[in-house]
């Protein structure tokens, strides 16, 4: 009983603290990702060219109809972006959309030229589909929006051009050169935005990079986050253009967190398994030693129901405790984790552990152990169940 | 014997009808009863005596319907036994039957009182209250009401056996079977415990059957069944 008690609490336990580390680590990559690059992306048009062939009507086959999708042709940008935003926002689930035009540039400081590039924005409308304002590491917001000539810099561009809030560098395009001012710098987390990007004013963009109409791509930000890929189809079916969610976009990551957190559910599963085999074994040792017990209680009128019941009981009861001490485990050593320190960069920016605190992870936690407790306790109490009374009495006095 | 038609028209509480049991597998088999048929009234005493083996306890058992004979019937109250419906016989079981095991059978880890209570629990006939009454007094007549709240392996083996007895009475049974209940007991005790035995089932018309070798004790009950190899001699 105390081995499978002690492994009940280890296995919710530790499967709430993986679960609290992983989802909390997931979230706050989500809450990166999304921040900064919405969660949907509108860009380039389609034009798609359909071609619908009619199969003949042989002696034997029956006629239908195939469609072929002789190709799909991406027209890079968008022409109007107006008119496209317009058209988003009447998308229920929308919360913000901001028309961004990009293109590189390079950049040169005092110190050495870079590679860069040059986001134009409007920045209330980007402040509406990202979390920008949270992002600025020094200078402020305020300075950009009053200066035409200001620029957010990237956290690690700024480094590598050794630029401070309040120097000013140059941008060229093709054979343009113009002068800038850091108004503040900004860390997304995201290691490859944080090099290389700078947030100019949408009208000072067209200008350097000479694109007086247009839009690169339309960020759009959604009111639930869940639902922006049937959301993203919807608007690639209505709008002509492609749209990629979050989801889509950053596959790749998420399912390395997903196969994350279900290995280590498994992994950690293992002690839930170990109190069943536990469980099995005690309860089986103690159905032999209450041999007697049972078949008194079975002789007084007592069913093969209730001797299950009593040994269920029992279970139950150890479970219960397991499952609260558990609990208070896991919950301690999450708020424990919490607090350790841990430098993580490229992906997001972290500088202590991320968990998530979910009743979920507990409710899973002790689902799990009830499941594979109860699972293990059925046998042994079914055994006793089946017992005969004449049995066991006969064999214990003639 | 066809069913249901009861072969004494009589106020018997217990019949028992061609009873046959044997036990053992393959060669060690042994035809333990053969043929047992017999009856017992309500406020009646009757004595089972006979040598070791010949089958007293075997029959006790089918009677008592912890065990299913090979051939032969049993009714309670009228009513046939079934044979094969476990939910039925366990309910007779705590409704019409008391067992007094040869050995006490006290539930150790629980008190004389919570003892005497478990078959109540099961039988749901009376509220907490009622059922703790009910044990008290039990206990009280015979003779352990100061000793209600001693686990079962804090008592002796004389009172582990009136506990068992004050459990056997606790739900009313109208039928009380004793396999030799003071078979482990000094004179004086078995004396008691038999008086005991025997005084409260008459009060309450209960149909006692008794396993005895004492010889004085099977003299004091009402009838004897003298058994042999298995069956009943006269
Ligand atoms: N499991 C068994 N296998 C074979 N024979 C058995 C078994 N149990 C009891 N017996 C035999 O059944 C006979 C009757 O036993 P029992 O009813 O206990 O006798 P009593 O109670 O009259 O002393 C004995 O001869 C005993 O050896
Ligand atoms: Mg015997």
């Amino acid at each position: 009983m105390v081995m499978s008690l002690a492994c009940i609490t280890l296995g919710v336990g530790l499967f709430v603290v993986t679960q609290a580390t992983t989802t909390g680590f997931e979230r706050f990559f989500i809450k990166t990702i999304v921040g900064t690059n919405g969660a949907i992306r509108i860009e380039d048009r389609i034009q798609e060219t359909l071609r619908t062939m009619e199969a003949e009507r042989g002696n034997d086959a029956s006629g239908f109809v195939v469609e072929v999708k002789e190709g799909r042709k991406y027209i890079q940008g968008i022409q109007d972006p107006a008119l496209l935003i317009e058209a988003v926002r009447r998308f229920a689930n929308v919360a913000g959309t901001s028309e961004v035009l990009y293109g590189a540039a390079e950049i040169r400081s005092s110190f050495k030229n870079e590679a860069a590039r040059v986001y134009g924005i409007q920045l209330d409308d980007h402040l509406q589909v990202s979390d920008l304002a949270r992002q600025i590491v020094r200078g402020y917001l305020a300075d950009f929006r009053q200066t035409p000539a200001g620029t957010l810099v990237g956290i690690k561009l700024a480094e590598r051009l050794q630029l401070e809030v309040g120097d000013s560098f140059q941008l060229q395009v093709g054979g343009e050169v113009r002068r800038y001012r850091v108004s503040a710098i900004f860390e997304t987390g995201i290691g490859d935005i944080d090099k290389d990007r700078v947030f100019l004013h949408l009208g000072e963009a067209r200008s350097l990079l000479r694109r007086p109409t247009g839009a690169s791509f339309i960020q759009v930000n959604v009111i639930d986050r869940d639902r922006a890929t049937q959301d993203a189809a919807h608007m690639e079916a209505v709008l002509g253009h492609s749209a990629s969610s979050w989801q889509e976009r950053e596959r790749t990551w998420l399912d390395v967190f997903r196969a994350l957190r279900l290995s280590t559910s498994i992994t950690v599963s293992v002690f839930t398994l170990i109190a069943g085999i536990a469980m099995y074994n005690t309860l089986a040792l103690v159905v032999m030693e209450k041999t007697k017990d049972i078949a008194i209680l079975r002789s007084m009128g007592y069913t093969r129901r209730d001797v299950t019941r009593i040994f269920l009981w029992q279970a139950a009861m150890v479970l219960a405790v397991g499952a609260l001490l558990g609990c208070g485990l896991g919950a301690a050593v999450t708020y424990g984790v919490s607090l350790m320190k841990i430098r993580i960069r490229g992906i997001f920016t972290a500088d202590h552990f991320i968990v998530a605190w979910s009743g979920w992870h507990y409710l899973s936690a002790v689902a799990i152990s009830v499941v594979m407790v109860m699972a293990a306790s059925l046998i042994p109490a079914r055994r006793a169940a089946r017992l005969e009374p004449g049995d066991v009495i006969r064999g214990t006095a003639q | 014997m066809p069913s249901g038609v009861t072969p004494f028209a009589d106020d018997a509480v217990l019949r028992c009808e061609g009873l046959h049991r044997s036990l053992g597998q393959g060669e060690g088999q042994v035809h333990v009863l053969r043929g047992v048929s017999f009856a017992a009234r309500r406020g009646e005493v009757y004595a089972m005596v006979g040598p070791s083996g010949c089958g007293k306890s075997t029959l006790l058992y089918l009677l008592g319907l912890l065990d299913v004979p090979d051939r032969g019937e049993i009714w309670i109250d009228g009513q046939l036994m079934p044979r094969d419906d476990d939910a039925a016989r366990t309910a007779a079981r705590g409704r019409h039957l008391g067992f007094v095991f040869q050995f006490h059978f006290l539930l150790l880890e629980f008190s004389a009182l919570e003892n005497v209570m478990l078959p109540m629990r099961k039988l749901g006939r009376w509220s907490l209250s009622e059922m703790q009454d009910r044990a008290h007094s039990l206990l009280t007549s015979v003779g352990l009401g100061a000793k209600t709240h001693r686990l079962g392996n804090q008592l002796s083996g004389g009172e582990q056996q009136r506990v068992a007895i004050a459990r056997a009475l606790a739900n009313q049974p109208s039928i009380l079977l004793a396999d030799e209940p003071t078979g482990n007991l000094d004179v004086r005790n078995s004396a008691m415990v038999f008086d005991l035995l025997t005084g409260l089932a008459r009060q309450n018309g209960q149909a006692i059957v008794v396993v005895t070798h004492n010889p004085e004790l099977a003299a004091r009950c009402d009838h004897t069944l003298p058994m042999r190899d298995g069956q009943f001699v006269t």
